[in-house]
């Protein structure tokens, strides 16, 4: 317990800036933004990943780690800056953090119900780059006609498991994609093409 | 911003027992003893550890937990306001601070106290000069206000015995 990374400096101020950048790249999904407000990554964290946990993530919210994100740093950092419950089982998380290791990616988080589609899973996948990669194609509410986006590492298997999710509306999973201090988001309602 | 820190039990026994862990004990020394007392002990120590502040202090309420007759089932007795705050000594020991009411300043020298009491060098100062003085203050307000009370006590054997007959 005694080597707890810092979090936010400022945590009112910054943790409002941030948030306002993670609700500007769910408005405009494919967008890249920047999180440069938080500390550096902890452990194997990214930098932009460390801050949508120190911005989003509180007691209410269960926190599920994949097994190559769970460690001592990570878990020790996350319990003392924002006393979220740590979850074993996916299903019970309403954030998760994970890497491209694992398949499916985003099979097994928890979905919503009809009458409340928000008790969903938003999904924080680490990935090497924001840039190269297979191209996607993005369509839907916040984009105008079509956004271009490139992920490195996305399995050709994502576009397929997208699908699927996007046919649970408004039932299904939200993804933020993270690498270095950027982050993009994909939320349910968008198609993605590749 | 209102934070609202996780619930937890009320002792139901005045606490300044010598069995406790230490660090258990002089936090909770501390946390009762009053403000300016307490920097006044503190600053006449002349402790300038120089530290990395881990969490602010920050004030949020905590609910009570009551149990009637200290046994029965936990009800939400109330919340409180609560100041924390937790520091990180250049060698690395770790020291939090909870103390009741709005104040930042006791909370950040109380998680101060709790960093530097776990360096050998220093809890025998500390022990010394700052908890055993308060400690011992505590006791003696909890006397006379016992012995207050105590003076205003109605004895009621006269009632028992006619009641008894």
């Amino acid at each position: 317990m005694n080597d707890i990374a810092l979090g936010l400096k400022d945590p009112a101020h910054d943790s409002q800036t941030l948030f306002r950048a993670v609700l500007d790249a769910f408005a405009h999904p494919g967008r890249i933004v920047a999180l440069t407000h938080g500390p550096a990554g902890v452990g194997p964290l990214s930098r932009a990943a460390t801050a949508f946990v120190l911005t989003l993530v509180d007691r209410d919210t269960p926190l599920w780690l994949s097994p190559d994100l769970d460690t001592p740093a990570v878990r020790d950092f996350v319990r003392f800056h924002t006393g979220a419950p740590l979850v074993a089982r996916e299903a019970d998380a309403l954030f998760a953090l994970l890497t491209l290791q694992r398949a499916p990616l985003i099979d097994g988080f928890a979905i919503g119900s009809d009458p409340y589609p928000d008790r969903s899973a938003t999904l924080v996948i680490e990935v090497p780059a924001l840039t190269g990669g297979l191209a996607l194609t993005l369509k839907g509410p916040g984009i105008e006609s079509e956004a271009r986006a490139n992920i490195a590492g996305l399995p050709a298997s994502f576009a397929e498991e997208w699908a699927a999710n996007r046919t649970l509306f408004p039932c299904g999973v939200d993804v933020v994609f993270t690498a270095g201090s950027e982050l993009m988001a994909l939320p349910r309602s968008i198609a993605v093409e590749m | 911003m209102v934070r609202f820190f996780p619930s937890v039990p009320m002792p139901s026994t005045p606490s300044s027992d010598a069995t406790l862990p230490r660090r258990q004990r002089w936090l909770s020394v501390l946390a009762k003893a009053p403000a300016d007392r307490l920097e006044a002990l503190w600053r006449r120590l002349h402790a300038t550890p120089s530290y990395t502040v881990l969490r602010r202090p920050e004030i949020g309420l905590v609910m009570l937990q009551g149990r009637i007759s200290g046994s029965g089932a936990p009800f939400a007795a109330g919340e409180m306001t609560v100041t924390r705050a937790a520091v990180r000594l250049e060698s690395g020991q770790m020291g939090v601070g909870y103390v009741g009411g709005r104040r930042p300043r006791q909370a950040e020298i109380v998680a101060a106290i709790d960093a530097l009491g776990q360096l050998p060098d220093w809890q025998l100062q500390l022990e010394e000069q700052i908890v055993m003085p308060l400690e011992q203050e505590a006791e003696a307000r909890r006397r006379s206000r016992a012995a207050k009370a105590a003076a205003t006590k109605v004895d009621f054997f006269t009632v028992a015995r006619e009641a008894g007959t």
